[in-house]
């Protein structure tokens, strides 16, 4: 998956996140996570480590991704981001 | 050592003392001891209004190392703590205790003392999050903060644990000689149950108004005979944020669907009743549970005996419908409130102590029926966190949270499941501030646990179709939707002490590690 | 069905808190909606979270059922392949002709045996929303062994002939009739329109009373608040059921 432009998929609303994913000059993934302090505490993770597999599950590479959290749990967290790259991808 | 929650404590913790551990609800009670008071007699002819809040720090000598207190009605818009201090603090005033009820954002003024060295102590009911929690937090306060419960706060006052030096009372009317009273003036709050204490055990008491009327003050609350001065300012708080112009019903489906499964349970667990007593809490899925209480009760016809607590418009509005007979008021949460408190005798004042301190004959707690709670967590063992949030940061505190669970017959803690990413119910709380032997029952919008200590309830709905399931059960159901949330490392240095309402340690705050 | 579905409780397929929380108001199905409550910009994220959510949520208890967008746009066969393999309990289809349906049933058979699932394991809902449709019911549920019940949505239906709806609802009834005896009369279930006014409990009993006695079988919900109202009214109606027979 070649992310070829500046995505978004999800909300700012409660339970969802908003992810941006751009392409990215360097190899690799790069993750900015955003969200509460506490859910960043206890979670964060957790929620790192489901962005992170869910991009190399979708092949994406040299990409950007930027997730604010507004308390997801890790479906939409995964469904969000298949959409951003997918978005971002054609 | 570990206490009867579980908690492990130190013997001893430096700022506070001796630790008693908890042992158990109902073990403090037995023989007690008030503390005699010590005061200044007023012969005939001397006034008590003074110039200003400076003269009156004079005329008490106030010390370095002394405790003040600050009982307070006013919420989010009280002026009295900041114009007091800021005064204490331009004289150079030094380790002061100070004991308040509430902490609320509009006392971040306090951080600054705090930092500096003139407060060193610090006790409240409630501190809500902000400044003042994060200073607690970062370790600033020279002794740990101590929480205690309404009924914990005089229990402490009266039994001399918590001696006050000089209490500083805000009363939103006064007249010249400290006749008091909360239900007249522009910052009318009501009741003045929380300083009640207050002005009977502290050595001295000044009053601070901002409405002085003509002798005498009626309806009195707090009359002149525990107050030694009075001082007039232009403002003791801001009427916004004292009392809520309407608080309502949720309209969060959730929040309803809970309400309507506790309700459901209250009635077939035949706790709706001619001469019910009950209590809510004022947030929006605890007043919605009201709202299905008084519904039920008026389909079979029943009159209550009571509702207490902090005291809504709603809980008004079922007296006058002949829902109950009467209404005991430790707070008042909104205009209605007060103008019910004020001008119908059915609606009864109490004193802090009265409401639920274990040390008295009788606190009105033992007359609860029925007890609705919120819980920021609550564990397998059903014991309840309203005092730090998961990542172990004050945002709360007990307010009258054990004091009604551990008297009334049935307490109910009502809350969701999880709340956004966070499980409510989990294996262990982050901080103890209810003890699980006190809650009787959990509901959230996807089951219902009963504890089973109260083996009469599960006998009782045993052929319930309510979605009855072990309180394991949902610890599951929320942790497979969150995930198993990592624990919080903490450092071994103690930021707040945790009483129960009998003076033993439940639990402490401790610093979290960055 | 499998189960009586009183109540049917419809959600937006976009909006997480809402997918995460509709099992809790104990509906019998709820329908997740691609189309109607989803805006165009997001109806390819709203079809992955579907899908992720029917993996990952506990809907063990509620029949789920998928509203997709129309077949005549571009997103209603999309719909369809993407949350077919997590195996919904049926698909809900707006403007469905017999040939939709028989088409749809082709795909689906084609999944199923793809996926390993058991043959006709997925079902299919009509929606009752256009003239031509209320005109043709008879034709369209009998068009696949997979139509176990039909929707009527009156909102659209009066749109498209023209006509207010009234909270009294006059104007529906001949549709009402019309489609409860077609689907009575094919053996399947039969799901009246829902109740717009979210906060009128009372007018919310009192239509679903008269769906009731129209023959419906169940009443679909727009808020979860309306479910536990419409449960009770046709559970009361079961019990009355046998009490007349005996006087028959």
């Amino acid at each position: 998956m070649l992310v070829t432009k500046t995505a978004q998929a999800g909300s700012t609303a409660n339970s969802d996140v908003l992810i941006t994913v751009s392409p990215s000059e360097t190899p690799g993934i790069h993750l900015q996570l955003k969200s509460k302090d506490v859910v960043l505490k206890l979670f964060g993770e957790q929620i790192e480590k489901v962005i992170m597999d869910k991009a190399k599950e979708l092949g994406a590479d040299n990409v950007t991704i930027k997730a604010e959290d507004k308390g997801a749990l890790d479906y939409t967290i995964r469904a969000r981001l298949q959409a951003a790259l997918e978005r971002a991808s054609n | 050592m570990k206490n009867a929650a579980g908690v492990e404590l130190p013997e001893f913790i430096k700022g506070y003392g001796e630790v008693k551990p908890f042992a158990g609800a109902f073990a403090g009670y037995g023989q007690v001891r008030k503390v005699a008071v010590r005061l200044d007699s007023v012969q005939p002819g001397k006034t008590k209004l003074l110039e200003s809040i400076d003269e009156a720090i004079e005329k008490v000598n106030l010390r370095d190392g002394m405790t003040i207190s600050f009982p307070s009605h006013l919420r989010n818009g009280d002026y009295v703590i900041n114009q007091v201090m800021e005064v204490i603090a331009a004289k150079g005033i030094r380790d002061l205790h100070l004991a308040a009820t509430h902490i609320f954002p509009i006392h971040e003024p306090l951080v600054d003392y705090i930092k500096r060295g003139v407060v060193t102590g610090l006790s409240a009911s409630y501190i809500s999050p902000g400044a003042v929690a994060k200073a607690i937090m970062k370790g600033y306060l020279k002794n740990p903060a101590v929480l205690r419960s309404h009924g914990g706060r005089p229990r402490a006052i009266e039994g001399g644990e918590l001696h006050i030096d000089v209490a500083f009372i805000g009363a939103p009317t006064a007249d010249a000689y400290g006749n008091i009273n909360g239900v007249q003036g522009k910052a009318a709050c009501g009741t003045l149950s929380y300083g009640i204490a207050d002005a009977e055990y502290a050595d001295k008491v000044v009053v601070i108004t901002d409405n002085l009327v003509p002798y005498p003050a009626c309806p009195i609350e707090i009359s002149q005979d525990y107050v030694d001065y009075v001082v007039t300012v232009d403002s003791i708080g801001d009427p916004s944020g004292i009392v809520s112009g309407t608080l309502s019903v949720t309209k969060d489906p959730v929040g309803l669907r809970i309400a309507s499964l506790a309700a459901q349970f209250i009635d077939e667990a035949g706790y709706i009743k001619d001469g019910m007593s009950f209590q809510s809490g004022a947030g929006g899925t605890s007043l919605a549970v009201t709202a299905e209480v008084r519904k039920r009760m008026k389909e079979k016809k029943v009159v209550g005996s009571f509702a207490a607590g902090g005291v809504t418009g709603y809980i008004v509005d079922m007296m006058n419908e002949g829902l109950f007979r009467s209404v005991f008021d430790v707070q008042c949460f909104d205009l209605k409130a007060i103008a019910s408190y004020r001008d119908n005798p059915k609606h009864q004042g109490m004193s802090g102590s009265l409401y639920g301190n274990p040390n008295t004959k009788g606190a009105l707690v033992n007359n609860l029926d029925i007890m609705i709670l919120g819980a920021t967590e609550i564990d397998t063992d059903f014991n309840v966190n309203v005092i730090t949030g998961s990542d172990g940061i004050i945002m709360g505190g007990s307010g009258g949270h054990n004091d009604t669970a551990a008297g009334s017959k049935l307490a109910i803690i009502v809350t969701n499941l999880i709340k956004g990413r966070l499980p409510v119910v989990k294996s262990k709380v982050t901080t103890v501030a209810t003890p699980g032997e006190t809650v009787d029952v959990l509901v959230t919008e996807r089951g219902i646990a009963i504890n089973p200590r109260r083996s009469d309830l599960i006998e009782k709905l045993k052929d319930s179709a309510l979605p009855l399931v072990p309180i394991e059960t949902l610890r599951e159901m929320a942790e497979r939707l969150t995930g198993v949330p990592k624990p919080i490392p903490f450092s071994d240095e103690i930021v707040a002490v945790v009483e129960y309402r009998d003076g033993s340690v439940i639990d402490v705050v401790k610093k979290p590690l960055d | 069905m499998q189960k009586n579905a009183r109540s049917m409780y419809f959600v937006s397929g976009n909006e997480p808190k809402m997918l995460q929380n509709a099992p809790v108001f104990d509906p019998d199905s709820i329908v997740i909606d691609l189309a109607r409550r989803v805006p165009a910009t997001e109806k390819d994220s709203a079809r992955i979270l579907v899908k992720e959510a029917l993996r990952f949520l506990d809907y063990s208890n509620v029949e789920v059922i998928v509203r997709i967008n129309p077949l005549s746009s571009e997103y209603g066969l999309k719909d369809v392949k993407t949350i077919a393999p997590v195996k919904p309990y049926a698909f809900m289809i707006p403007k469905a002709r017999a040939e939709d349906i028989q088409a749809l049933a082709n795909l689906l058979s084609e999944i199923e045996k793809a996926q390993g699932f058991e043959e006709e394991s997925i079902k299919l809902i009509p929606m009752i929303d256009n003239i031509v449709g209320l005109e043709s019911v008879h034709s369209t549920i009998n068009a696949s062994s997979r139509v176990t019940a039909a929707f009527l949505n009156a909102e659209d239906l009066a749109a498209d002939y023209g006509s207010k709806r009234t909270k009294e609802g006059d104007e529906i009834l001949y549709a009402r009739s019309k489609v409860s005896m077609a689907c009575r009369a094919a053996g399947i279930e039969v799901i009246d329109t829902p109740y717009m006014d979210i906060n009128d409990s009372e007018g919310l009993e009192m239509d679903t009373e008269k769906a009731n006695l129209l023959g419906f079988t169940g009443k679909a919900a727009i808020d979860g608040r309306q479910v536990e109202t419409i449960n009770i009214v046709f559970d009361a109606s079961l019990k009355q059921a046998a009490f007349p027979q005996t006087y028959i």
